[in-house]
């Protein structure tokens, strides 16, 4: 915050993290050569979409997690396990629901033999720091989402962490009470009032990310690896209407849906992101119909920022972009800076009937998805018509970890399934070219 | 502004209430009950000539609270099997590679066949003292309840909620107070569920094992089931009316005073974090709960448990020192180690085979499973007659809340008591008609267990959403179609759940009712179970094994191929 040459609290250096696969061999990595430092008095954000490993991140900075590669140190010690000094605020809350709320603040410091009497009074001070007055003897299911989460930060200042680690810590709130909790704790933060001299938090919120912190990591997704860092200058308390913070929240937009540099597509590469390897992300075809409609209507008319469109229809990136991707992948739109516009071929798509779209929509599968082309060519080779499942998905694991392996399976079935492009039979897991009869 | 307080308020305060005056009469009671009932556990073995058991009325309830007893002493012991088995074998990867399929065989093992091992052994143990008989008696209740406690146990510890165990590790709890402060309360729901459901099983087993005879042996201990034999024995039907209504009142009392308590209180350790609890409630919880001075005393007792929970035995978590073992060395271990398994357990067959061998010969074995062909049958029939029975009149119910409500209890009910108790008076009935033994013996096998399916039904009769049966109506959709396609695939993951526990529990209650005594006459059906019996009657150990054996291997083959398979079914595809 200030213009002091600050300690640095914890150094993560080139960490990376695989998947373990059942066979105890190493799969293909979550996170790969991550590096980062963290210094007293800054917020720092770890900004991604999900699946891009920072909660991963997170859990071997606390050392919940070890890394497969690199080393994290913390004042200089290196972290071989949980450590004091680290204390984790979850998106789930975490409480123990047997335990009241007093019970659930004081276990931290129970657990380590903290005599009695010392013990209730910080958990009191804690809990009245927190706001939580009253709700001592409360359980946490009487609580709403918000007092829940006032509870887990409770927890967490209580064991008076050098660090506070934030795992997406607002994001299963709804947006009044998110915001409340965001201020609160950011005016004890600047008033000086937590033991805590650094925080390091998880989102995949944008905008969140730019009100809160210092300094934003930007993750990229498979495999997770630190794509850009960017400072946020402003000062406390911040203004989302500032064109200041709006440029900020733009210039993020533009860095997280920035295409992948073309690589040679196929097997020999190996390249994760393109040819077979792609990725894709699970949608709904009603939802990439319906935000090609909504484009092309007014007040869009083919073009709209992406933070403005997110707002409006009260989308998250992590449902605005895997949409606006795969709309980019079968060219009916496409990423420009913080936009995205129509292509002539999508402009085409919303004044169609229902055939015609399906129509349209399959020839753009076949083109530009390798593995549905891949999946067609097979089927119309074999004299049968049928292949199993499997096939493709032990080849495109050669690309990506099981759960990604899957994930994109499921989805090339719902866009081939909707491209009339091949059948697919759930219990016998394979695909044919022809529908049940 | 507390030391301004008024000092009548306080007074009051401080005071015991009323509710103080009904919890520690109770509580008394049930001290000075155990105390009786102990001094009857240790005595000298009565001789064989001595009448144990009195069918004077006024003895029930002194029987009742024996019997009782048997049932908390085999709680605690599976408890304490749970704690140690489960853990243990969700620890470790490799006891669990042998504890998880051990304990799947001893819950498809008949125990009621054991009977005649247990007791020689606990006899044995123990010589001269009743001690001895207790604990065999014991023992079977046990094996009634330990293996689903452990199982649930076993599943809850393995899955325990990935953002509460980061929690506990990342303030570095270490493994015995994680143990007790995440892992035993989260899997405590869970345990109470299955002890509950498993305690009707445990019913059935305490009447059989108070009155056993093997070979020259024979124990009679005080108790319910004892004093049945006896009036069965005697043909005197006012005592076994006597005694019938004293179970359905220990059962009742059992359900009101312990179990309905626990299980209410045991909601608070529901991880799902939905404010509408709709909760069970208990009245002895409330007293207890609105009581002053009897909160009062037990808080030191409860700060003690909590500090004992908290006490730092064993090491915070930390990434093992040296590097984790490479994966071939960790292979290499594994090979190993399957390798003496096998080997253990090629040595046990073996064992068993000679030990029959002695013997038996092979014409034997083929007896055997034919017998069990014949149980088997009777198995399904049973299974398909309750089925056709039960099934459209719990539907019929269950799509009625109000009668569902009144009924679901008494089928619960139902399903907690040890028909054992009316086999005696039921075979009286087949002597009086000259009914075929074969046919008639066997609807005791689904007596007690097609309950199971009764309550199953209509839970899921009653789970049965509502759109869809507006939707249904919307359509017109009637008759066999109605039936075909909308409430038996939305009922079928519940009968499924109930049909294979009355499934189970009608391969063990074989033993019992192919082989019954009414006075001085014995009606016995063509079957393993009946072979088991007799066996154990005569003492004849190499049969008793041989058919246990054989009996095992049916049913668990019958489980995996056949329920197994159609539960993963209707759980994949039903579950609505």
């Amino acid at each position: 915050m200030l213009d002091v040459v600050s300690t640095v609290l914890l150094d993560v250096s080139h960490v990376s993290q695989s998947y373990q696969k059942g066979s105890g061999e190493t799969g293909p990595p979550i996170l790969q050569d991550v590096s980062l430092t963290l210094k007293e008095g800054e917020i720092v954000g770890l900004l991604g979409r999900s699946g891009c490993g920072k909660s991963t991140l997170l859990r071997i900075i606390s050392g919940l997690a070890r890394p497969t590669e690199g080393a994290v140190s913390f004042y200089g010690q290196p972290v071989t396990g949980p450590y004091d000094g680290t204390a984790m605020v979850f998106q789930s809350f975490a409480l123990f629901p047997w335990l009241s709320v007093l019970d659930n603040v004081e276990i931290g410091l129970r657990a380590h033999g903290a005599p009695a009497a010392e013990t209730r009074k910080r958990a009191i001070a804690a809990i009245d720091v927190i706001g939580l007055d009253g709700f001592e003897s409360a359980y946490p299911k009487e609580l709403s989402g918000g007092m829940r989460q006032r509870v887990g930060f409770a927890r967490a200042l209580v064991v008076q962490p050098k660090i506070l680690l934030m795992d997406e810590p607002f994001s299963a709130l709804d947006v009044l009470t998110a915001e409340t909790l965001r201020t609160d704790l950011l005016d004890l933060w600047s008033e000086g009032r937590m033991p805590t001299k650094s925080i390091l938090m998880v989102t995949h919120n944008i905008e969140e990310a730019v009100l809160m912190c210092d300094r934003v990591l930007v993750l990229a997704s498979n495999p997770g690896r630190i794509a850009a860092e960017i400072q946020v200058p402003l000062i406390h308390p911040r203004n989302r209407l500032d064109p200041e913070f709006r440029q900020l929240v733009d210039k993020i937009y533009a860095l997280m849906t920035q295409r992948p540099d073309p690589k040679p597509a196929g097997r020999e590469g190996g390249v994760p992101g393109m040819g077979l390897g792609m990725a894709l992300p699970r949608v709904s075809t009603n939802s990439l119909a319906g935000l090609l409609e909504e484009l092309a209507a007014p007040p869009y008319n083919g073009r709209a920022d992406l933070p403005h469109l997110a707002d409006s229809l009260q989308l998250e990136i992590d449902d605005l972009f895997p949409l606006g991707e795969t709309l980019q992948l079968l060219r009916f739109a496409e990423f420009e800076e913080a936009d995205i516009k129509l292509t002539p071929a999508g402009k085409r798509f919303v004044d169609m009937d229902v055939d015609q779209r399906k129509k349209l929509f399959g020839d753009h599968l076949l083109a530009y998805v390798p593995l549905a082309a891949r999946i067609k060519r097979v089927l119309d080779e074999r004299p049968s018509h049928r292949a199993p499942a499997t096939r493709f998905r032990e080849e495109i694991e050669d690309y990506m970890s099981e759960d990604y392996a899957e994930r994109t399976l499921r989805a090339i079935i719902n866009l081939g399934r909707y491209g009339e492009l091949f059948a697919y039979d759930e219990n016998a897991q394979a695909f044919s070219l022809e529908n049940p009869q | 502004m507390s030391r301004l307080t008024n000092i009548a308020s306080v007074g009051r305060r401080a005071l015991p209430n009323h509710w103080d005056v009904l919890a520690f009469l109770a509580i008394m009671a049930a001290l000075v009950s155990v105390v009786r009932g102990y001094h009857g556990m240790v005595v000298p073995l009565p001789g064989p000539d001595e009448p144990v058991i009195d069918l004077d009325y006024w003895n029930l309830p002194y029987y009742a609270l024996r019997t009782t007893l048997r049932m908390f002493a085999a709680l605690i012991a599976s408890l304490v099997f749970t704690f140690t088995y489960a853990t243990l074998a969700a620890k470790s990867r490799r006891a669990e590679m042998v504890l998880i399929p051990v304990l799947d065989i001893l819950q498809s093992v008949p125990i009621l066949g054991f009977l005649s091992f247990t007791v020689t052994f606990f006899l044995g143990l123990f010589p001269g003292s009743v001690l001895g008989a207790e604990c065999a008696a014991v023992f079977v209740i046990f094996t009634s309840q330990a293996w689903n406690m452990a199982f649930s146990f076993y599943q809850s510890l393995r899955t325990v909620p990935r953002d509460l165990d980061e929690v506990s590790r990342g303030f570095r709890l270490t493994g015995w107070q994680k143990f007790w402060q995440l892992e035993a309360p989260f899997a405590l729901p869970g345990l109470i569920w299955n002890m509950m459901i498993s305690m009707s099983g445990g019913w059935f087993m305490i009447v059989f094992s108070e009155a056993i005879t093997v070979g020259d042996t024979t124990v009679t201990l005080p108790g319910v089931g004892s004093y049945i034999a006896k009036a069965n024995e005697q043909g005197r039907w006012d005592a076994i009316f006597a005694a019938v209504v004293t179970m359905a009142l220990v059962i009742l009392a059992y359900d009101q005073l312990f179990f309905r308590p626990i299980v209410a209180w045991a909601g608070k350790f529901r991880v799902e974090l939905s404010a509408s609890q709709t909760g069970e409630r208990s009245w002895v919880l409330d007293v207890l709960q609105r009581t002053q001075w009897i909160r009062l005393g037990f808080r030191p007792v409860f700060n003690m448990l909590r500090s004992a929970s908290l006490l730092q035995i064993g090491m915070p978590p930390s990434w093992s020192k040296r590097p984790a073992a490479s994966p071939t060395a960790s292979r290499l271990i594994d090979i190993v180690w399957i390798v003496v398994i096998v080997a253990v357990a090629v040595w046990a067959l073996w064992s068993v085979v000679t030990y029959i061998g002695t013997e038996l010969s092979l014409n034997d074995v083929w007896d055997v499973i034919l017998l069990t062909l014949y149980t088997l049958l009777r198995v399904i029939v049973l299974m398909a007659l309750a089925t056709v029975v039960w099934v459209p009149i719990s539907v019929w119910i269950g799509l009625r809340p109000r009668i569902a409500e009144r009924v679901q209890p008494l089928a619960q009910f139902l399903a907690a008591f040890p028909v054992n108790l009316l086999f005696g008076a039921a075979v009286s009935l087949v002597l009086v008609f000259h009914l075929n033994p074969d046919i008639w013996l066997s609807i005791l096998i689904v007596f007690g267990t097609q309950w199971y399916i009764v309550f199953n039904v209509i839970a899921g009769a009653t789970a049965f959403p509502n759109d869809l049966r507006e939707a249904t109506a919307n359509f017109r959709i009637h008759g066999w179609d109605w039936w075909r396609r909308v409430i038996l695939p939305g009922i079928l993951p519940y009968y499924f759940t109930g049909a294979i526990t009355a499934s189970g529990g009608s391969w063990n209650a074989s033993i019992v009712a192919e082989y019954v005594k009414w006075k001085d006459q014995t009606v016995s059906a063509h079957g393993v179970g009946a072979y088991i019996a007799q066996a154990t009657e005569k003492g004849d150990f190499p049969k008793i094994v041989l058919g246990v054996a054989v009996m095992s291997i049916f049913v668990a083959i019958f489980n995996r191929l056949f329920w197994r398979q159609l539960y993963a079914y209707a759980e994949r595809r039903l579950r609505l």
